[in-house]
């Protein structure tokens, strides 16, 4: 069908004309790491440890002599970048594995750099990778909720709001009840509840879709923010003190190097959140209703022809948009931190947005968005502990920064589903 | 298609409002400012200024609801409901009352001061909050009256905060001129960062929502940053603070040293008339307002949508920065990394109520100033939480984009809506087409 044809098309080779985005783009990224990696490269040597002293199978530590890595690294990101060049000029498209590759190496060089400029340049990369995945669990399923409604032509900025209240819910429903699991129930019913009234207000009485998101992000924040000064704060010990989800790690698996405690040694929110990605992503572009959501989301009028309820489908994908991210926000106080405070989420809903934007509107890409995000938060955090020169703003400044550029298409323009934003009226 | 002046009339209310969408609320257009008196009487008559009202109404009654509910008397009252229910009801009765009495005490009047002057001092409290609300809520409209949504006002208010208080504090200039520097940088650095979403749309078709939400995020870390650098932090502190701004670079106090209200309320006023003026009298205005209602028409007719984004964009940035303005040169006068409290999401409720409209934004940053001063007067006095005061205005923008709603609660003519709803369509439509 046309219709999967066009939503599956990554869109990555450009148009005829020559686009000099990407090659300028790589030039620049490339005298960054010859002048930075390279020349101002440390005599250090960075140290990245690969397994801690209590793991079962240890790993030789790699040590990495930082002057010599930034080299390399700019003299293959500047290879790239020449290459890139002749492709544009020659009317070709660049290959996509190279802009993957240069997305490597320079992560590689910067971590090798920073890492080598700091006072105590060793840092555990277990540690890092691990803390990265949980940073972005709640990320992870805020953009999948996004990429449910979005799909189906609803703009969802109410992520957010259904993080926040599933994080409420999952607080005082667990606390209530002493039992975790309940809190995870509740968490999804709230984030249904607040998905319920941005389908109503959007669906049935056609309200802009961004300004019911918006408008639903702030009442969320006030609701939960009074409740919790009062009926939480008057008697924490009955509702604001849940208990936590345990660790289920799971033996041997978990003492793969690396990959072992990342994949295997989760709460059962991370579990949950590896198969909501799958099972999204399958649903999506392997069934019938993926085929059917995607239709809606693209062109309603001829998916009402077809015999699609346009709008009861609409309905229901925003629905279960709202119980994953509702789920996705009891990891705030079922695993992450053990009471609920007012704005815990602190804007993680609007960095699911742009996971979502950046991954392009696709589960998979979402997730490695969301990781990207938990990576850079995580690395101020290790590189705090290290003591580096970098100021720790730009550190956090780095994945808007990239998410921004990103954005702006040096990874190819994103294309949203056509017909988001827009009510559908039957004619 | 000549582009003519467009006429205040009717015709000109169909581009009005954030980005076009059928039915966004748009039922009856709201009062046009050039024949004021007929608009109202003509908005009351076909009903929107009725829906507003009962909106307000409504979401006070279930903020007072959720007071009640919450309150601690109305639950221990309630343990003994079904042998005194009176006890109860007069339980929640006081608590919610209690709450507003106190809010309105803390918004307009307060009859246990000193002087007549002093009673009024809540109102210029009002005032003094609503500055920063009115400009940034107007940042954020202009931008929707041209198809843009700028969830980014929160980092242009940092932006504008920074220039502004850069000058303010380690330039030194005479008085008037100083003053002069700081509102014109404030709007500069606003502009800035409101062109980069602009720019990068117009150029590479990057969503505005994200790079504004992102700019948001870099503004605050850089603030942050510079507060620790030897030219912006204040001697001898540790803090991330700036020196304070010089006398002759903030706002004169307008009513005195008692009342906080500063000469950027009247600046507040100005903006909102310029950007009337712009929006409705000029050819950029109407190419502004053509490129929201349909980019695909206004470029058959020969306007560049690209410039237009970017244009819109610089001034809706400008507009927040003036925010950030009255922020560190009125009620501040020092900068650091909170000066933008929470203005810049505020901002996009007030203009959302505003219905973009600039005396609307206007009189709904006024609403909502009263809102925030007065709710941290009933904080202090009933011990009711601040954030109640989000719970009601998010609920007054809720009802206020659905009409049809509002209607259905409060029973008024049912047919009369969906009529509207039709011609409020087409109405559309035939904007988008002209």
């Amino acid at each position: 069908m046309s219709i999967a044809a066009t939503v599956t098309d990554p869109g990555v080779a450009g148009p005829s004309t020559r686009n000099w985005k990407a090659p300028i783009g790589f030039g620049v990224g490339a005298l960054i790491a010859l002048f930075v990696f390279a020349i101002g490269g440390p005599a250090a040597t960075a140290v990245f440890r690969v397994s801690d002293d209590s793991d079962r199978f240890r790993l030789a530590d790699i040590a990495l002599p930082a002057n010599v890595v930034g080299w390399v690294v700019a003299v293959a990101l500047i290879a790239i970048a020449v290459y890139a060049f002749l492709q544009v000029r020659g009317g070709r498209g660049i290959n996509r594995w190279a802009g993957i590759a240069y997305a490597v190496l320079f992560v590689v060089g910067f971590l090798t750099w920073v890492v080598g400029i700091a006072d105590r340049p060793s840092i555990s990369l277990a540690g890092l990778v691990a803390g990265s995945v949980t940073l972005a669990i709640p990320l992870i399923f805020g953009s999948l909720s996004g990429v449910l409604c979005e799909r189906v032509g609803v703009v969802n900025i109410a992520i957010e709001g259904q993080l926040l209240s599933g994080a409420f819910a999952a607080a005082v429903a667990a606390s209530v009840s002493g039992n975790a699991y309940v809190g995870l129930i509740a968490a999804a019913f709230a984030g249904v509840l607040v998905s319920l009234v941005l389908a109503i207000f959007s669906i049935k009485y056609l309200v802009n879709q961004i300004i019911v998101g918006v408008v639903l992000n702030v009442l969320v924040s006030g609701l939960t923010g009074f409740l919790a000064s009062t009926l939480l704060s008057r008697d924490s010990a009955t509702f604001n003190s849940p208990p936590g989800l345990p660790e289920v790690r799971i033996p041997l698996l978990a003492d793969i190097p690396i990959i072992g405690p990342i994949l295997f040694q989760q709460s059962i929110v991370g579990y949950f959140m590896y198969a909501a990605v799958i099972v999204i992503w399958i649903g999506l572009y392997r069934t019938k209703w993926g085929l059917r959501v995607r239709a809606v989301g693209e062109h309603p009028q001829a998916a009402d022809t077809m015999g699609i309820k346009v709008n009861a489908t609409r309905f229901w994908n925003v629905l279960l948009g709202g119980a994953v991210a509702g789920f996705g926000g009891a990891f705030f106080t079922l695993v992450s931190v053990s009471s609920f405070t007012r704005d815990m989420t602190a804007g993680q809903g609007y960095i699911a947005l742009a996971a979502l934007i950046f991954g392009r509107w696709n589960p998979i890409g979402a997730f490695f968005a969301a990781l990207l995000f938990g990576f850079a938060t995580n690395l101020r955090f290790v590189l705090s502990i290290i003591g580096t020169d970098v100021p720790s703003q730009f550190l956090a400044m780095l994945p808007y920064i990239v998410t921004i550029l990103a954005v702006a298409g040096l990874v190819g323009r994103s294309r949203p589903p056509a017909a988001g934003g827009i009510p559908y009226v039957k004619e | 298609m000549s582009v003519n002046r467009p006429n205040a009339g009717s015709a000109s209310e169909e581009t009005a409002a954030p980005p076009p969408v059928p039915g966004t609320g748009d039922t009856t257009p709201a009062p046009d400012q050039e024949d004021h008196g007929r608009g109202i009487l003509k908005s009351i008559a076909t009903g929107s200024s009725l829906v507003a009202i009962l909106a307000v109404v409504l979401s006070i009654i279930l903020g007072g609801l959720l007071i009640a509910l919450t309150d601690e008397d109305v639950a221990a009252a309630s343990t003994y409901f079904f042998s005194r229910p009176g006890d109860t009801l007069l339980a929640a009765w006081e608590a919610a009352s209690g709450a507003y009495a106190a809010l309105f005490q803390g918004a307009v009047f307060n009859p246990g001061a000193d002087s007549l002057g002093l009673m009024f001092r809540p109102l210029t409290e009002t005032l003094t909050v609503a500055t920063p609300l009115i400009l940034a809520g107007l940042g954020v409209a202009v931008a929707f009256r041209a198809g843009l949504f700028n969830i980014g006002a929160q980092g242009q208010i940092i932006l504008g905060a920074m220039f502004a208080g850069w000058i303010g504090f380690s330039w030194h200039l005479p008085f008037g001129l100083h003053l002069l520097f700081v509102v014109l940088a404030g709007f500069v650095g606003g502009a800035l960062w409101g062109v980069i979403p602009g720019l990068l749309k117009a150029r590479t078709g990057a969503h505005e929502v994200i790079v504004t939400i992102m700019l948001n995020y870099i503004a605050i870390y850089l603030v942050g940053f510079l507060l620790t650098t030897p030219s912006f932090q204040n001697p001898g502190s540790s803090n991330p603070i700036s020196p304070r701004l010089d006398d002759t670079a903030v706002f004169p106090q307008i009513l005195g040293p008692q009342f906080r209200l500063h000469l950027g309320f009247l600046v507040a006023i100005a903006a909102t008339y310029g950007v009337w003026w712009l929006l409705n009298r000029s050819t950029v205005g109407f190419e502004l307002r053509a490129v929201g209602a349909n980019p695909f028409a206004a470029r058959t007719a020969g306007i560049s949508v690209t410039k237009g984004y970017v244009v819109v964009m610089m001034l809706a940035g400008g507009l927040a920065g003036l925010a950030g303005v009255a922020q560190v040169a009125g009620t501040e006068r020092v900068l650091t990394s909170g000066i933008a409290a929470s203005f810049g999401f505020d901002a996009i409720t007030v203009a959302l109520l505003g219905r973009s409209h600039p005396w609307g934004v206007f009189f709904a940053g006024v609403l909502f100033g009263a809102f925030r001063a007065g709710g941290v007067q009933m904080q202090t006095l009933t011990g009711t939480p601040i954030d109640i005061v989000l719970v009601v205005q998010s609920l007054i923008v809720l009802f206020i984009a659905a009409p049809p709603l509002v209607k259905a609660i409060f029973r008024i003519d049912q047919k009369k809506t969906a009529k509207a709803r039709k011609g409020s369509k087409n109405q559309l439509v035939s904007g988008g087409a002209a």
